[in-house]
């Protein structure tokens, strides 16, 4: 066991880690529990969190390699009470069913809002490709994040 | 019916969401416990084998390994209890498939656990395997399962017959007949959370169980047997589910069990979750098939015969087998009037991972074939496609294929009438023949398919169809509601706000479901057969009935006028509670009994059935065999809606499972070994493959004894979408697939072949 420190939502944290943990694994461990694992291979996007404002999955990049970087979880979103105009818009569109792959669409959504604040569909559609979503057919996630822009663009919510 | 007002309909937004949006929600693995141990299972490599010896010194000489466990260890019965309690818990003497739990390991973290499961020795003596169907059935082929399970001898475990008229007579009055053979392969799940359970020994030697899964009734059920303790010491508790399809229907029984063994044995908490490769490969699947279909119709497209023979997979063990072959049998005829009908169904076993439910529940398996069939005998009889199908849907009043004469909130002919319009069929039909005489490279297809889905348990299984509730008004007028069927992401614990709300006259925010708890609720059966909502609703209905009947009294007692009595609702609550009246209740439902006969499969199958036709278009690559789905239409029957946005989720979501079913999602079998790497290898629907532009509409034919009328839709959408876009693909190839995935292999193998 070696320790790490980490910066998780803006909170310096002393960790401890094996050499070969993941960022999953270590931000799980630290109770961010909201990060969620769905398959550990870079396959599904559940892990998603940002590292230095970009997405990422968690779970193909080494602890070690987050040391000094900024991370974003879903739990690092909301301001308190008030949710992030993109979770707002997930809850206003009916974006969520199960909600497993929720945190991690959410994130994605973010790093695709803060480089392009107009996008495409087509643009939201590769933004979110690699976010696996089995209940909802995508359809009202999309709207989602459509919505979110506007109202960002808008500097508005809900 | 009750009266339906604003609240029911509305496109209620869920408050579940809230927690899933902020990452609060807790699933499974986000939980722990003081002295929680991990649990990693030692696996059969074998697809048939006897076990000869299994020594697990090395593994307990590890310094983080608490204990092995194996089926000596099992204190109750070493079952994993479902239906037929062939399937051990841990092997004993013999293993069936590859991936079977042989042995546990418990140790403190789950990096231990699962290193110490290389140290456990298994020594192992082959035995012949069969791991395909053909082969099971031979004569002189070894039987591979447990004797007791084969109910239709040799490695047959069940064999069901419908006989409805004569097929003979019917064929006879036929213009022409169409034959065909269809195979569909494994369809993984794929929810998005995997399988995991946490068993915690609790006070007076009791076992509580939190897990991710569909049926709490079962899960307590499989756990008391192996413990061999009454069912009232095991206590289920159901957590934040990331999503089931029916693959948390039957399997968390099992990965409850395992957990529970465990947690038994080293008495401290025992956390087991499965990896997701190791979920891909050990749990169950959609049942592979083979289907033989010969329709025969008049010259005007009427049917008047059809002899169906089903063959599924069973895999090694029954688990629900025996029901997924029920509905196969059932519904082999599809949403159509047929007047003479054979079908024979069997489910086989062979040395696979033992397959179970999955959304559709062994319709998709005939859903292909009847679909595929009406679109042959209309090109042989040169009729419109969709009004082949309008001239034989049932109608109110009709027979299905078990002879079931329905009267009411028989909606196909609607949704029919509804897709076709919502679709555009006929111009979108001729758009598409322009588009395929001016591209060489590309062709478009039209496909649609119209279903039939009996809700519930039914004839097969009428003991389970019941459901329970309590409710509790709290001194300050909020009401605790709980229910004995789940939230599994479809939306059920926002429906039941819903109901209680409108029927309490409360608003929403003054109900609050609590949490599924075996303790908490009588056995209302399981989460399954698009039953849940419509079930727990009634038995809600039924508790608020009671409680407002007490309502109304003590607020006459205190001179409320009962017009006031939303308005006063606080002091009512707190009238109750100075003036000591008991204000909780329970609420019970059952459906009406159906009588079905098993020898001859005739009866009223179901209480009532959901119905949808969807239309898809498909544009496929005539180089590379790629198909895309570039329009889709659904409409559906179930009923009074309850909510608009959930239950378009649904539709929305079972497009996208369907089409995956039948253009990308296989996983090809060897040797009883599935090849198969995780979500890396099996193809699920990514955000560009589905339609997002699909129009979805409701018919609403109104179920009189459900739920302000509603009857159920979890499954419908899958099963309508899948043939939709085969269908498609056929069309636009001018090809008819025997066989899914029409993935770009087998769309090219079939554009070379010689029409
Ligand atoms: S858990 Fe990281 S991509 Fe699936
Ligand atoms: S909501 Fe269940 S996986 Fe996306």
């Amino acid at each position: 066991m070696t320790s790490l420190e980490l910066t998780i939502n803006g909170a310096r944290r002393v960790v401890d880690a094996n050499p070969g943990d993941t960022l999953l694994e270590v931000l799980r461990r630290a109770g961010h529990v909201g990060v969620k694992k769905g398959c550990g291979s870079g396959d599904c996007g559940a892990c998603t969190v940002l590292l230095d404002g970009r997405a990422v999955n968690a779970c193909l990049v080494l602890a070690a390699k987050a040391e000094k970087r900024a991370i974003l979880t879903i739990e690092g979103l909301a301001n308190g009470d008030a949710l992030h105009p993109i979770q707002e818009a997930f809850l206003d569109e009916g974006a969520v069913q199960c909600g497993y792959c929720t945190p991690g669409m959410v994130l994605s959504a973010y790093d695709l809002l803060s480089r392009n604040p107009t996008p495409s569909e087509g643009e939201i559609r590769e933004a979110i490709s690699g976010n696996l979503c089995r209940c909802t057919g995508y359809v009202k996630q999309i709207r989602a994040v459509q919505t979110a822009a506007e109202r960002m663009r808008s500097g508005r919510n809900g | 019916m009750e009266k339906r007002t604003t609240l029911i309909g509305a496109s209620v937004p869920r408050p579940d969401a809230v927690d899933k949006v902020r990452g609060e929600a807790r699933y499974v693995d986000d939980l722990a416990f003081p002295g929680m141990l991990h649990v990693a299972v030692v696996r059969s490599p074998h697809p048939h084998a006897k076990v000869l010896s299994i020594d697990a010194s090395k593994a307990l000489g590890e310094p983080d390994v608490v204990c092995v466990v194996t089926h000596r260890d099992v204190p109750g019965a070493n079952v994993v209890h479902v239906i037929y309690d062939d399937q051990p818990a841990l092997a004993d003497g013999v293993v069936r498939y590859i991936g079977e739990p042989v042995a546990l390991v418990g140790a403190v973290s789950r990096r231990a656990a699962r290193k110490a499961t290389l140290e456990v020795r298994v020594e192992y003596e082959a035995l012949p395997a069969v791991t395909d169907t053909r082969r099971a059935l031979e004569s002189g082929a070894p039987v591979i399962c447990v004797p007791a399970a084969a109910e239709g001898g040799g490695n047959v475990f069940n064999r069901m017959v419908l006989v409805k008229g004569d097929v003979d007579t019917g064929f006879g009055q036929a213009d022409v007949v169409v034959e065909g053979e269809y195979e569909t392969g494994y369809q993984e799940h794929a929810y998005l959370e995997p399988q995991g359970a946490i068993a915690v020994p609790d006070e007076a030697g009791s076992m509580a169980v939190y897990a991710s899964m569909q049926c709490p009734f079962y899960v307590q059920g499989a756990v008391a047997k192996a413990l061999g303790l009454p069912l009232a010491k095991v206590r289920v508790v159901q957590t934040t589910t990331g999503g089931a399809f029916g693959g948390k229907e039957d399997v968390p029984s099992q990965i409850a069990t395992l957990a529970a063994l465990v947690a038994w044995t080293a008495r401290r908490p025992a956390k087991l979750v499965l990896d997701r490769g190791e979920d891909v490969l050990t749990t169950s699947k959609r049942h592979p098939s083979r289907v033989h279909y010969r329709t025969g119709a008049k010259a005007d497209g009427t049917i008047t015969a059809i002899d169906v023979d089903v063959v599924l997979d069973a895999g090694a063990y029954q688990t629900l087998s025996s029901a997924v072959l029920w509905r196969s049998l059932v519904t082999a005829a599809g949403p159509y009037r047929v007047p003479n009908v054979h079908v024979v169904a069997r489910s086989v076993a062979t040395n696979t991972v033992p397959n179970g439910a999955f959304r559709g529940f062994g319709s998709p398996q005939v859903i292909f074939p009847h679909e595929s069939q009406m679109d042959r005998i209309a090109e042989r009889l040169g009729l419109d496609r969709a009004e082949v199908r309008r001239r034989n849907v049932l109608r109110p009043g009709d027979r299905t294929s078990t002879d079931h004469r329905i009267e009411e909130s028989v909606g196909i002919a609607e949704t029919l009438d509804r897709a076709v319009v919502l679709a555009d069929w006929a111009e979108r039909l001729s758009r598409v023949e322009a588009f395929n005489k001016t591209h060489a490279d590309r062709h478009r297809g039209l496909g649609i398919s119209c279903v039939l889905y009996g809700v519930g348990l039914g004839g097969k299984a009428p003991s389970l169809d019941k459901a329970g509730a309590t409710m509790k008004l709290e001194a300050d007028g909020s009401v605790t509601v709980a229910v004995g069927t789940v939230e599994m992401g479809q939306g059920l614990s926002t429906a039941i706000l819903q109901v209680a709300s409108e029927a309490l006259g409360i608003p929403m925010e003054r109900v609050h479901l609590a949490p599924m708890d075996t303790s908490r609720v009588p056995d209302g059966g399981p989460t399954v057969a698009s039953r849940g909502t419509m079930m727990a609703a009634l038995a809600v209905l039924d508790a608020a009935r009671k409680l407002r009947e007490r309502v109304v009294a003590v607020a006459r007692e205190v001179g409320i006028p009962d017009a006031a009595a939303a308005e006063r609702w606080s002091e009512i609550a707190r009238a109750f509670w100075t003036r000591n009246v008991d204000p909780a209740v329970e609420g019970w439902a059952k459906t009406e009994p159906v009588s079905w006969d098993p020898t001859t499969g005739l009866g009223d199958a179901y209480p009532v059935y959901a119905f949808a036709t969807h239309v898809a278009e498909v544009e496929v690559d005539l180089a590379t065999g790629e198909a895309h789905v570039v329009d889709f239409a659904a409409a559906h029957d179930s009923g009074t809606i309850l909510n608009r946005a959930l239950a378009a989720g649904q539709v929305e979501g079972g497009i996208a499972q369907g089409l995956g079913f039948a253009l990308s999602e296989s996983i090809p079998q060897k040797e009883g070994r599935l090849v198969v790497n995780g979500l890396t290898t099996y193809r699920l629907p990514t955000i560009r493959d589905v339609p997002l532009n699909a129009r979805v509409d409701f018919v609403e034919a109104a179920f009189p004894a459900g739920p302000f009328g509603m009857k159920g839709i979890g499954e419908v959408p899958l099963m309508a979408a899948h043939a939709a876009v085969a269908r498609a693909v056929a069309h636009a190839m001018g090809r008819d697939p025997a066989r899914y995935p029409l993935d770009p292999p087998y769309v090219r193998e079939l554009l070379s072949a010689s029409a």
